[in-house]
């Protein structure tokens, strides 16, 4: 007869050459965000605010990331089964998190000097204070749940329905603001300021790939450990 | 023991006897709707002490306090359409019946759609009589917006209550989970509401009402998929 | 349909194992039983007989090892083994606020089956006369008795019972014995779990005894068995019988 419906061995990921990539990473951080503060003049409207603008935007841009891998991580548990999916989304979701959360107070400095108001009903901020509470919902239905594979499987449901509302949301809140045209929320984007922007997301999305991946190593050491306990428990009595 | 017979057949059949065992529980069960109802117009009066008492503020916040009261109250609705198996152990039996899952969820649905349709139809009147609206000239499309937006509203909070149901903090776990994700919808039907009582532009009604479809269309697809794996965990 | 050829056992388990959280609580169990034969499941209480069973039934996912029904695999071709199989919870697990009929109406649509049967077996459980009452006000033996009316609407071939005797009276235990027997006729066969002996005597073929999330061996089973019957006064430390 076959094989056990689910594995009692995993292989914990080697840290392998993932702290050089951290290193460099972080480095291409301070050098993006130098570059684009160095480069681009000031707003005319802004000021030197707008540097915050390098930080904010591609922070959120991380937050679609995650939530896309949290979407694929949970369709490849759902389908296989494996622990090691179960523990990427979950190391997503958190570091999609923090970014998130990192994002809304960005966007609360930048507004309190430009409209005198630490939140603004800003289609981009309130989306990402929705998808923020999406997080949270994920994150908490796993810290109330102990037995690993109902946690595994129930996460991974709420990850993808959670994943497929982040455009209706983005989209939703976006037609609710510009269709009652109340307050105009800054969009456009000067060219002179397009270059750090982008080098800005490519170091942003580095850097999360980074902690997604040390996350993952940690959960994954855990992992190994409780199951060898386990499988110990076992053999031995 | 195998006999020929169409799947569809059986789907349907498991679907039907799902809901009317439902609802003809919760029917017997005494003042469990009852409840729910009185909950809703009661939190209708609380957003009239809340918004109010100025007549014109109330009528323009009237479509999200309508809302509003049937979310609260629904949350009540979905987590007891669980309870029935919950509190006799009846959850195994129903899953060692051989055939589709997802046919459980949608007889659930089906009576959960019945149960918060009449909640609807209910806080809506008390809405319209608190609020001072009146029945707008687009009253057809109204109603349209008002199933679209409870399609949306029961197939999650069905889908949530299913898992918040058999935790612990299952009173928090529901509406966390929930809230964020019925955005789209609240505002939808919201806006919707606001535009067809206040006769402004069709044109806006109908970009909601696109919306919600696709919503509905997507989630009620995304929750039948993915409910197997949450009922047997 | 396809009749179990004779060599596919009527229910396998190789190495099955279960852990819960931190806790293992079985530990690698085989058992084998063929069709036609009735098999005692004992042991103390929390050693797993349950988890064992719930496992067999398809409502829990075996952490290691595997489980077979007439050859369908528990977790493959777990729709398969629904088909073939009726569980008996210890919990009755019916619906309190419909009839005792109205609940047998449900299982009957579930199940897919026609209602024709329904009278017949209501009176087989001796429940004609509260037919329409609501469950509610049943006692637990008689919540017992029409959980096994729901039970044999299955007309599955192979018959699971977790604890099968609590509550019922010396009819009830009577009807639980025949239906039980009868299963293991015409290539069915039931794995009954029980805590006492006396209330099965007669009725089963065997015995496999769990200890410490294992089959225990036969000596020990047997011993454990004697004990139970209350033929035998504990067994000492050194292993001394001691005769009461």
């Amino acid at each position: 007869m076959t094989s056990p419906a689910s594995s009692l061995e995993i292989q914990v990921p080697k840290a392998g050459s993932w702290p050089v990539f951290g290193w460099f990473t972080l480095a291409f951080l301070v050098f993006a965000q130098w570059y684009a503060i160095a480069t681009s003049p000031a707003d005319r409207d802004m000021g030197d605010l707008q540097k915050i603008l390098y930080v904010h935007v591609p922070a959120s841009w991380i937050m679609s990331i995650t939530f896309a891998l949290v979407f694929v991580y949970s369709l490849l548990y759902l389908w296989k089964g494996k622990d090691s999916y179960d523990l990427l989304a979950a190391s997503s979701a958190e570091v999609g998190a923090t970014f998130v959360g990192l994002t809304l107070v960005q966007g609360m400095i930048w507004g309190k000097p430009t409209w005198g108001v630490w939140w603004t009903w800003d289609a981009r901020l309130t989306s990402t204070l929705v998808l923020f509470l999406v997080f949270v919902g994920y994150l908490a239905l796993r810290a109330f749940i102990d037995e690993p594979q109902r946690r595994g499987q129930w996460s991974a449901a709420v990850g993808v329905l959670g994943a497929i509302n982040v455009p209706i949301v983005w989209m939703s809140v976006r037609w609710w603001r510009t269709l009652h045209q109340m307050q105009s929320t800054p969009q456009t984007m000067e060219p002179v300021y397009r270059n750090g922007l982008l080098i800005n997301f490519l170091a942003f999305t580095l850097l999360a790939v980074y902690l997604i991946r040390r996350r993952y190593e940690a959960a994954m050491t855990a992992r190994a450990a409780e199951l060898a306990l386990q499988v110990a428990a076992l053999r031995g009595g | 023991m195998t006999r020929v017979r169409s799947q569809g057949g059986d789907h349907w059949r498991r679907i039907r006897a799902i809901a009317w065992k439902d609802l003809t529980t919760e029917r017997r069960s005494k003042a469990g709707f009852n409840a729910v109802v009185s909950l809703g117009i009661t939190i209708l009066v609380l957003f009239g002490f809340a918004l109010g008492p100025d007549a014109q503020a109330l009528r323009d916040a009237a479509p999200g306090a309508l809302w509003l009261a049937v979310l609260f109250a629904g949350v009540l609705a979905f987590n007891r359409s669980y309870q029935v198996e919950l509190d006799t152990g009846a959850l195994e039996p129903l899953l060692l019946y051989p055939g589709a899952r997802w046919t459980i969820f949608t007889g659930k649905l089906l009576a959960n759609m019945l149960f918060v349709g009449l909640l609807l139809v209910i806080v809506v009147v008390a809405g319209m009589v608190l609020f001072a609206v009146k029945v707008p000239d687009a009253w057809p499309t109204v109603i349209a917006v008002l199933a679209l937006g409870a399609i949306g509203l029961v197939t999650l909070g069905t889908f949530y209550a299913s898992m918040a149901s058999r935790s612990r903090a299952r009173e928090v776990l529901l509406p966390l989970l929930l809230f964020p994700m019925l955005v789209p919808v609240l505002l939808a039907a919201m806006q919707a509401s606001k535009a067809l009582i206040g006769a402004d532009m069709m044109l806006e009604a109908g970009a909601w009402i696109k919306m919600l479809i696709a919503y509905d269309i997507i989630f009620v697809l995304a929750t039948h998929l993915a409910f197997e794996h949450v009922i047997e965990a | 349909m396809t009749h179990p050829t004779e060599d596919v056992f009527a229910i396998e388990a190789q190495g099955i194992a279960r852990r819960f959280g931190a806790r293992w609580i079985l530990r690698g169990v085989s058992l084998h039983v063929r069709p036609g034969e009735v098999v005692g499941l004992l042991g103390s209480n929390g050693c797993g007989k349950s988890t064992l069973l719930r496992m067999l039934a398809t409502l829990l996912k075996p952490t290691a090892g595997s489980a077979a029904i007439y050859g369908h695999d528990v977790v493959k071709n777990a729709d398969e083994v629904r088909r073939n199989i009726g569980f008996l919870a210890h919990t009755p697990g019916l619906y309190d606020d419909l009839s005792a009929r109205e609940n047998l109406e449900f299982a009957a649509e579930m199940i897919g089956g026609g209602h024709e049967d329904i009278d017949a077996l209501i009176e087989r459980v001796n429940l004609s006369h509260v037919r329409h009452e609501r469950v509610r006000g049943f006692s637990a033996g008689m919540q017992r008795r029409l959980a096994l009316g729901r039970l044999m609407l299955t007309k599955a071939r192979v018959l699971l019972f977790d604890e099968p005797y609590s509550n019922l009276d010396t009819d009830g235990i009577r009807l639980m014995n025949s239906i039980i027997s009868e299963a293991a006729r015409d290539g069915g066969a039931a794995l009954v779990v029980l805590h006492e002996l006396a209330p099965a005597a007669g009725l089963l073929d065997r015995t496999v005894t769990i200890r410490d999330g294992r089959v225990a061996d036969p000596t020990a089973a047997l011993l454990a068995e004697a004990e139970l019957a209350g033929a035998v006064g504990a067994v000492g430390a050194t292993g001394a019988v001691v005769v009461a």
